[in-house]
């Protein structure tokens, strides 16, 4: 097997959620002599991404998105610590959390395997978080995006209590704000001022890619 | 256990010896966009085709939710249960997450309604079940709380355990009116889920006795062919002992399953519910065709451009 060729499978077997094998060959790439970046970039991240667009079309399912997740995460956790050594920066860092007063936590999981997936750091605060555990975590992590979840009605206006507390201490033009959830529309997020919303996991992460980009052109300017 | 729901003109019994009770959940604008803008621009038309698509499909009971962001929910609520009441006779769910959503739908609505509906959260429950109790309602209760939505059947049999303390103990609803929700979680997520709806669900009839319900569509969120696992789910949940589901009555597949499952289980007798159903579903297809006959056999009848003969041609 060539590089070419364990890139390849390792893009295969990714697609498939094949948790075991993506991590046999993401170790055999390594002792091969592949560099991290090489495996991530042009493998797992590649993969991850078809995944998505697979689920957007309609394609591929939530369990299918799941266990490729899991896969990706798996190798990972290998990569992880070389890619910190080689100085290789993610593309970018997800403080999340479902807001105070709610416990759904299904999209939002679904939400940190794919922006993981993707190449982000994410930080997940779990479930009934309130808006000084949010201002804390952006102030401890700096991110450049805070995502809030919220799966019902009443729950959705602290999108808006979260904000202002992150204005309140200063926070907000140094972070991002995205939200979502089954109840929550573009027209919500854009009344509570939030910078982005998606419908669902895979849109997220499109979505979170840009709003780095925008993020990282602010802040040089 | 018989829990009994009215509107002001029928009366519709939940219980293990009933029919099991499909609860048509068509009438909330969650993930509808278009419904949504309807609604925020106080169009409520959509919701007359919504309760003809779901009476026609088989439902018994209706819910009503009206939960749309940046909308006055209470009047859309209010003017909803008008509405419906003046299209049906299906007695309602008043389904709201906002306390003032369901005491507006409670004081309007006419009859006995059943609410959708109360956490073991103390203050949630300090809130709804006085409420509920003032109306004389019926109530759906999960057992989530403040800290999570448990896993484990034990765990949510001790929540079940500590809204029963509270709303039969000290708001004294009675258990009849009280109609538990055992969580169905969607399948999708992890395939563990849904056995572990059914062993809460049997854990609640052998330990309470009590009706319950759920939001069925919940078990197949996320996965193809919905309607299959919809339809599958059902009668294996209502062998464990549910008798009732929030459901997409629409959806014939899981209709007859429901029917079907009834039938098995011995709340059909001799089967006249399955045979009668079947029977207006022949007079429904045989009237479909001799209506197709006639349109054939007159051409053009009054139409020179648009009748069949030219459509056809045009194909």
């Amino acid at each position: 097997m060539n590089e070419e060729e364990l890139l390849a499978q390792l893009y295969d077997l990714t697609l498939v959620g094949n948790a075991p094998a993506v991590l046999e060959l993401t170790n055999v790439g390594l002792e091969m002599g592949l560099s991290p970046e090489a495996l991530l970039f042009n493998a797992l991240i590649p993969s991850l991404e078809e995944v998505g667009a697979r689920f957007e079309r309609g394609d591929f399912f939530v369990p299918e998105m799941l266990i490729a997740g899991r896969a990706m995460a798996g190798a990972m956790d290998r990569l992880r610590p070389l890619l910190i050594e080689t100085g290789v920066e993610s593309i970018g860092t997800f403080v999340m959390g479902t807001v105070k007063g709610d416990v759904h936590d299904i999209g939002k999981n679904l939400c940190n395997i794919m922006l993981e997936g993707a190449g982000f750091q994410v930080v997940d605060l779990g479930v009934q978080v309130a808006p000084e555990k949010f201002v804390a975590a952006v102030e401890e992590h700096q991110p450049d995006i805070v995502g809030f979840s919220a799966f019902l009605t009443t729950t959705m206006p602290m999108f808006k209590a979260n904000i202002n507390a992150l204005e309140k201490a200063g926070l907000r033009d140094k972070v991002m704000v995205m939200v979502g959830g089954a109840p929550v529309t573009q027209e919500y997020a854009d009344a509570v001022g939030a910078d982005g919303y998606a419908a669902d996991a895979s849109t997220a992460v499109n979505r979170a890619k840009e709003l780095v980009k925008k993020h990282r052109l602010v802040g040089q300017a | 256990m018989h829990t009994v729901l009215r509107s002001a003109s029928k009366e519709v019994v939940i219980g293990e010896d009933q029919p099991f009770c499909i609860i048509g959940e068509r009438i909330n604008p969650t993930g509808r966009k278009l419904f949504q803008e309807q609604l925020r621009s106080d169009d409520l038309s959509r919701i007359e085709r919504d309760v003809a698509d779901q009476v026609a499909g088989g439902a018994m009971v209706l819910d009503v939710n009206m939960g749309v962001p940046l909308a006055d929910e209470a009047e859309l609520m209010r003017k909803a249960v008008r509405l419906i009441q003046s299209l049906t006779d299906l007695p309602l769910v008043i389904d709201s997450s906002i306390i003032e959503v369901l005491e507006a739908g409670l004081a309007t609505y006419e009859g006995k309604a059943l609410v959708n509906s109360v956490t073991a959260e103390d203050e949630r429950m300090d809130a709804i079940l006085p409420l509920v109790k003032r109306h004389g309602a019926a109530i759906i209760c999960l057992p989530n709380d403040e800290e999570e939505i448990p896993e484990q059947p034990e765990r949510r049999l001790e929540l079940v355990r500590k809204i029963l303390d509270v709303a039969n103990g000290k708001y004294q609803i009675p258990l009849e009116d009280i109609v538990i929700d055992p969580l169905a979680m969607p399948i999708g997520a992890d395939t563990v889920l849904v056995r572990r709806t059914l062993d809460t669900i049997s854990l609640i009839r052998s330990e309470f006795g009590l009706n319950m319900t759920l939001g069925a569509s919940n078990v197949s969120f996320g996965m193809p062919n919905r309607s299959a696992i919809g339809a599958a789910f059902l009668p294996m949940a209502m062998v464990a002992g549910l008798t009732s589901a929030i459901v997409d009555a629409r959806s014939p597949e899981i209709v007859r399953a429901a029917k079907a499952a009834d039938l098995l289980l011995d709340r059909d007798p001799w089967g006249a519910s399955w045979i009668s159903r079947h029977r207006a579903e022949q007079v429904g297809v045989a009237q479909a065709a001799a209506a197709q006959a006639a349109a054939e056999a007159e051409p053009g009848a009054g139409t020179a451009v648009g009748g069949p003969a030219a459509s056809l041609g045009a194909s």
